[in-house]
């Protein structure tokens, strides 16, 4: 799948800087088997879900940029991974909204993922229609509840 | 301007379709106007792969995130507390979880048994009826027995207690605190052409499957069958008094000249058209925001400073209920994403003990968990799911482990609490917006103290090992409440103790707004009880409804 839609609103040093970000955020785990969110699949279905935000998400790439050129003389993309997931841990952390916009996409985008979902135990699916199974739980410990006088009070 | 009507609904949420339904047997020309769409619930998100998704966008709580064409903005930027709403035909209950506890009998009499507020000029033997009648319309599943409540009965079974249920219960039992199966607007079996819950656990979302009563499967499927008319996309922008407010010359449909009364409501259509409903009584089920602001905005030479706003309690004494989240962290896996939100409840500390330092008290909900995309943002924004490096296994040590509470607190009227219309603020027709100035009281703080301190307890009594917590939640003004309160003093309210404004006589208030206090409950099974008693205290003097 081509990482890069042309019909999105974000300009090519923009997407290099998101997938840099996304990838440094949610890196893959050979552990568990899942990929990164810098994974093909999954960064296109973010860089989509982030078009109606572009405005914010490119003010939040910029000033990561800017992050990047200013503590380490760097461009973001240069930087070593746990760099990367640094400052924008940092820059979540200060409330700057297009930086959480971008994390809010990505946690969408990832755990919606089909390998991720699967890696987790569940079925890759809609709640709707097949539904869920809960166990009805031990309604024996209702009993000392049901002991009790009435607590409301009478007016 | 179109053909009379004899009852004009503006709102066809939670009250509206309750007032509807129960006025359609009269046999009236009912007419209900709805700024919002009939929704598909085959489109709801719990349909597709993206539902955690959609409460971000366009099934979010809030209407200044949604942003539908069929929303409203709200400037709420002065309030720690931002207001949650959906525009449909079903209102808010499109949205809402369905937990549906009813008011207290304390809850109606807060002045004299504490000596703040207002008594409410009614109570609950009074609305009792109404509350039965309300549940069989909207199909509530729960338990008898609750030692919390007068004797009540339910339609359906409870829903499971699940794994979170029987977790924290167990903590309670700990404690020897009281804990019950809530009562819930959520179907456990079939029942009046619903399917029972198969626990989807997007309920804020819409349910998919019509499990949760919605008024726009409970209610209003009677009510069209029984005459009643919705039109859908029509915006009200203001509320009309015959003659600029001058001697009434008698209704559309002929009639004794009176002062001071309704004569119909002036909306957009759904092609953007002004039009005027001409109406013999006009009922206004907008709910505890759009109620003030559509009154506010129905100026005219009678009334300068909005209608039946004489007392100038219009807009004033807005209640939200702070909401305190407490969230535990257990080592076993519990229900996660399955199964409804709402589970069991704990009123332990629901009435006033004046050792706790505060005034009336609060109702604990309990959560039975969350989905995948909200752990992950739960994780990754308290810093528990670290970025980067082990984020995987920190998210394993979280997902389908979360479950807690909310502590939903009795919030006091306070007249500084207010809706009033925004100077430069407008929705797509123009229509001033509502601007929301609230402060949290002191009261408030501390009963949101209690509420997290004590739940921390429940939680690590269960055997959590870490806790969550955020007091008040932000986003979380779901409940909205007094701005147009209910009394026998016209200086005091603005409707009287059946619903009618004291300033017009043909005018009625059936929602929220109407609350004199806001209990420590969700409200909407009291706002459909008090529409329903409304209603019949209408049908009971239709003969002399205006004297």
């Amino acid at each position: 799948m081509d990482t890069i839609a042309t019909d999105n609103p974000f300009t090519t040093e923009e997407q290099g800087t998101l997938l840099g970000l996304v990838g440094a955020v949610i890196p893959p785990s050979a552990e568990f088997g899942t990929p990164g969110a810098d994974d093909p699949a999954i960064a296109a279905d973010i860089l989509a879900t982030a078009r109606p935000y572009h405005a914010a998400v490119a003010k939040a790439l910029s000033q990561i940029e800017s992050t990047a050129a200013k503590q380490y003389d760097a461009a973001y993309t240069d930087l070593d991974a746990a760099t990367r997931a640094r400052i924008a841990s940092d820059l979540s952390r200060s409330r700057f909204v297009g930086v959480g916009t971008l994390v809010t996409i990505t946690a969408q985008c990832y755990y919606r993922d089909d390998r991720v979902m699967q890696s987790l135990g569940m079925e890759p699916r809609s709640p709707y229609p097949d539904g869920f199974d809960i166990p009805q739980g031990d309604w024996s410990l209702l009993e000392p509840v049901r002991q009790r006088a009435r607590i409301y009070k009478e007016v | 301007m179109t053909d009379p009507v004899d009852v004009l609904i503006v709102g066809a949420g939670a009250s509206g379709a309750a007032v509807a339904w129960s006025l359609a047997e009269t046999r009236m020309r009912i007419v209900c106007l709805e700024q919002g769409d009939w929704m598909n619930p085959a489109e709801y998100p719990s349909s597709g792969r993206d539902w955690e998704a959609r409460a971000f966008s366009d099934m979010s709580i809030s209407p200044n995130r949604r942003k539908r064409e069929t929303d409203y903005p709200v400037n709420d930027a002065n309030s720690p507390i931002s207001v949650a709403n959906f525009n449909a035909v079903g209102g808010s209950t499109i949205l809402y979880a369905g937990h549906f506890p009813r008011f207290h009998p304390s809850d109606f009499r807060v002045k004299t048994l504490d000596g703040v507020a207002d008594d409410w000029p009614i109570d609950y033997r009074m609305l009792e009826p109404y509350y039965a009648e309300n549940d069989r319309m909207m199909g509530v599943s729960g338990l008898a027995g609750d030692p919390a409540y007068p004797p009540k009965e339910s339609v359906m079974p409870p829903v499971p207690l699940g794994r979170a249920g029987t977790a924290i219960a167990k903590g309670f039992n700990k404690l020897g605190w009281h804990w019950w199966p809530s009562d819930t607007a959520i179907a456990t079996e079939t029942y009046d052409g619903r399917d029972r819950c198969i626990n989807l656990g997007a309920c804020s979302s819409g349910c998919a499957q019509g499990a949760k009563a919605s008024t726009d499967i409970t209610y209003w499927p009677h009510a069209v069958r029984a005459g009643v008319e919705v039109r859908t996309r029509c915006r009200v922008r203001e509320i009309t008094v015959n003659g600029d407010g001058r001697a009434f010359s008698g209704g559309a449909r002929g009639g004794t000249p009176r002062m001071n009364r309704a004569s119909g409501v002036v909306y957009y259509d759904q092609d953007g058209v002004e039009q005027f409903q001409p109406a013999e009584v006009v009922i206004v089920a907008c709910n505890g925001v759009g109620t003030p602001r559509l009154l506010l905005n129905s100026t005219s030479g009678r009334f300068p400073n909005g209608i039946a706003n004489s007392s100038g309690l219009v807009g004033k004494n807005l209640m939200f209920h702070p909401y305190a989240s407490i969230q535990g962290i257990f080592d076993e896996p519990l229900d996660g994403y399955r199964g409804p939100g709402v589970c069991i409840w704990s009123q332990e500390f629901y009435e006033t003990d004046p050792s706790r330092g505060f005034v009336r008290g609060y109702t604990y909900e309990i959560n039975r968990g969350r989905g995948p995309v909200a752990t992950a943002l739960a994780g990754m924004f308290s810093g528990r799911i670290p970025f980067g490096e082990g984020h995987h296994e920190a998210y394993r040590q979280l997902f389908s482990r979360i479950a807690g509470m909310v502590g939903i607190c009795e919030d006091l009227p306070e007249e500084h609490n207010t809706v009033t219309l925004d100077p430069e603020l407008t929705d797509g027709h123009g229509i001033p917006a509502p601007k929301v100035d609230y402060t949290l009281s002191e009261n408030s703080r501390r009963m949101l103290d209690h509420a997290v301190a004590r739940a921390t307890e429940v939680l690590t009594a269960a055997g959590a090992k870490d806790v969550i917590t955020e007091a008040p939640i932000g986003v979380g003004g779901w409940h909205l409440m007094g701005t147009a309160r209910m009394g026998t003093n016209p200086e005091r309210s603005v409707v009287n103790e059946w619903g009618r404004a004291h300033d017009v006589k043909n005018l009625f208030i059936v929602d929220g707004s109407i609350f004199v206090t806001s209990a420590g409950v969700n409200p909407t099974r009291t706002i459909q009880a008090l529409a329903l008693y409304i209603a019949d205290s209408m049908k009971k003097r239709l003969a002399n409804l205006f004297d």
